[in-house]
């Protein structure tokens, strides 16, 4: 088993960052669909909505620095019939924005797509202030909205996609820097159906965004140390895959889960919710400490905080020895 | 303004924006007359299981076409469908009324900047400047003014009416509809509880209901008791 090809990820030098795909599909998309429309918070160049902005310029509104303003003007374009996409930074759009996403998007049930950028720690040198930790429980909290961090380009691709397609309030959470491709060509995301990779009769790793390319390389190495290991890409946090949620716990000793955000509300939050009222078993949620991010590069932060392939190897030894 | 209650989603109907959502109970009250439902429902007012929320829901009732209450967020909602109209070519008008005590909030403030930078030529906001907030005086509790430079520093064109005065509201909505390439904002001077003695210019009934022998001796006032 510890040549499973499941876990096997392509050659690095396809890395590329979900932003630039999210730019790409909104290109595409562009001119098959004339009733999308984008907005943006005057950071096009960095959410990459730029690309749709030179493409369909009377399709495409600045807002300039006006997240709250962006959010109720996306509302009201949803309710001409239009398609919008709003986007900024994450901390932005879900911390700055949160009530007008509440009160316009959410209940008044209107078709926004909230595609947010450079989410989770690997913001990097920014610090803090730009470092969206919280946004996934904020998203998830608002009753109506569809939550959503997709692993890599090949998937961000398929989440713009089938988002078009989906009527009602999404939130999509991308990341700024580049990551390694996970998902099989193939694939074909479907909101609320999580990516199986392989179950692990010992441990099942649930995670999301990229730390999915992350549970691949812990668990190549547990795999390889006699610990049977799975991993599975949950990318629509809400709504959860209960169902292969159920049947991992139901045939694993313990799961871990992991992802770039604060272990409160996020996807370790959604996974020990459900699992504690229908299958309790032990749980080890790998993610941001309750605590506010600092400068460095993704990779030192990534350690500094705790949310390496070394910190799931820890984490899941620790959990099968109790 | 063009709406049709049989057929509330149609596409070139005007829309109307309750942005200060605690005027609620008067939105009701126009869209029972006008047809959207039946009277008898206004009724069961904030009731449990009543489409009349506190404030006004998009999801229960139609004629709403937004859920407001959180103050602020109307003329951004307003903006984003005279945008939507303009990129679809449909002729139709959109209305936005605020409070004064509303316009405290930034948001307001980027919608205006907005609603100028595009040209919205086809929304009309109206601020319902009635000098009362639920703490006070608006002028005691946080100084608006100067409103009317303000807004016209901010890209508008802006016209000042007693608020109580149809003549003069149907010439400024006239007025209004002239002015091509920028927004029209119309400040109306009102007088809070107009028309009952004991009512008017009083913070007290800013969200309070009046008993039934209030209520009884301001329709007598009104001349409908």
């Amino acid at each position: 088993m510890g040549k499973d090809s499941s876990l096997v990820t392509r050659h690095s030098s396809l890395e590329k960052a979900t932003r630039d795909a999210y730019g790409e599909a909104l290109l595409e998309l562009g001119k098959k669909r004339p009733d999308i429309v984008v907005l943006d918070a005057d950071l096009s160049g960095s959410t990459k909505t730029s690309k749709f902005a030179k493409a369909f310029p009377e399709r495409f509104f600045n807002l300039g620095v006006s997240e709250q303003d962006m959010i109720g003007t996306a509302a009201g374009l949803a309710l001409t019939g239009k398609i919008p996409f709003a986007s900024t930074f994450a901390v932005f759009e879900t911390g700055r924005a949160w009530d007008q996403i509440r009160l316009t998007v959410c209940y008044s049930n209107t078709n926004v797509k909230l595609v947010a950028t450079h989410g989770g720690i690997t913001v990097g040198e920014d610090g803090a202030s730009h470092q969206a930790l919280e946004d996934i429980a904020l998203m998830r909290a608002l009753p109506n909205m569809t939550v959503i961090v997709p692993a890599d380009a090949t998937e961000t691709y398929s989440v713009i996609n089938a988002i078009v397609d989906y009527n009602g309030p999404v939130y999509v959470r991308l990341g700024r820097t580049k990551v390694p491709h996970v998902m099989p060509d193939d694939y074909k995301f479907e909101i609320g159906k999580a990516y199986v990779f392989r179950t692990g009769k010992d441990v099942n790793i649930i995670a999301a965004g990229i730390m999915v390319a992350t549970a691949k390389s812990a668990a190549r190495t547990l795999t390889d140390q006699g610990i049977d290991t799975g991993v599975i890409n949950m990318s629509t946090i809400k709504p959860l895959d209960e169902k292969t949620l159920l049947q991992t716990a139901k045939n694993s000793k313990v799961i871990i889960t992991a992802e770039e955000h604060s272990v409160i509300g996020g996807l370790g939050g959604a996974v020990c919710e459900f699992l504690s009222e229908n299958h309790p078993i032990p749980v080890r949620r790998i993610g941001i400490k309750d605590l506010f991010g600092c400068s460095g590069s993704p990779e030192e932060l990534l350690k500094l905080y705790g949310i390496t392939a070394d910190d799931i190897i820890k984490a899941t030894k620790e959990a099968l020895k109790k | 303004m063009n709406f049709d209650p049989q057929n509330p989603y149609w596409r070139e109907r005007d829309r109307f924006i309750l942005s200060k959502g605690h005027a609620a109970p008067l939105l009701y009250a126009i869209l029972a007359k006008a047809g959207y439902f039946s009277a008898d429902l206004l009724n069961t007012l904030r009731k449990i299981n009543s489409p009349l929320q506190g404030h006004p829901c998009s999801e229960t009732l139609s004629g709403v076409e937004i859920s407001t209450g959180s103050l602020g967020q109307g003329l951004s909602v307003a903006n984003g469908i005279a945008l939507g109209l303009k990129l679809d070519k449909i002729p139709a008008r959109v209305y936005c009324i605020m409070g004064d005590g509303e316009i405290q909030e930034g948001q307001i403030w980027e919608a205006a900047m907005t609603a100028a930078h595009y040209n919205l030529d086809n929304l009309y906001a109206v601020v319902d400047n009635n000098g009362l907030q639920i703490d006070g005086p608006v002028e005691e509790i946080m100084r608006i003014a100067p409103v009317h430079e303000k807004w016209t520093a901010f890209g508008w064109h802006v016209i000042e009416i007693d608020g109580h005065n149809m003549k003069e509201i149907l010439h400024a909505l006239n007025e209004a509809e002239k002015i091509k390439n920028k927004p029209t904002v119309i400040i109306a001077h009102t007088i809070k509880g107009k028309g009952v003695s004991f009512f008017e210019g009083k913070v007290e009934y800013h969200g309070v209901a009046p008993t039934p022998e209030e209520l009884e001796k301001a329709l007598k006032e009104l001349g409908n008791g």
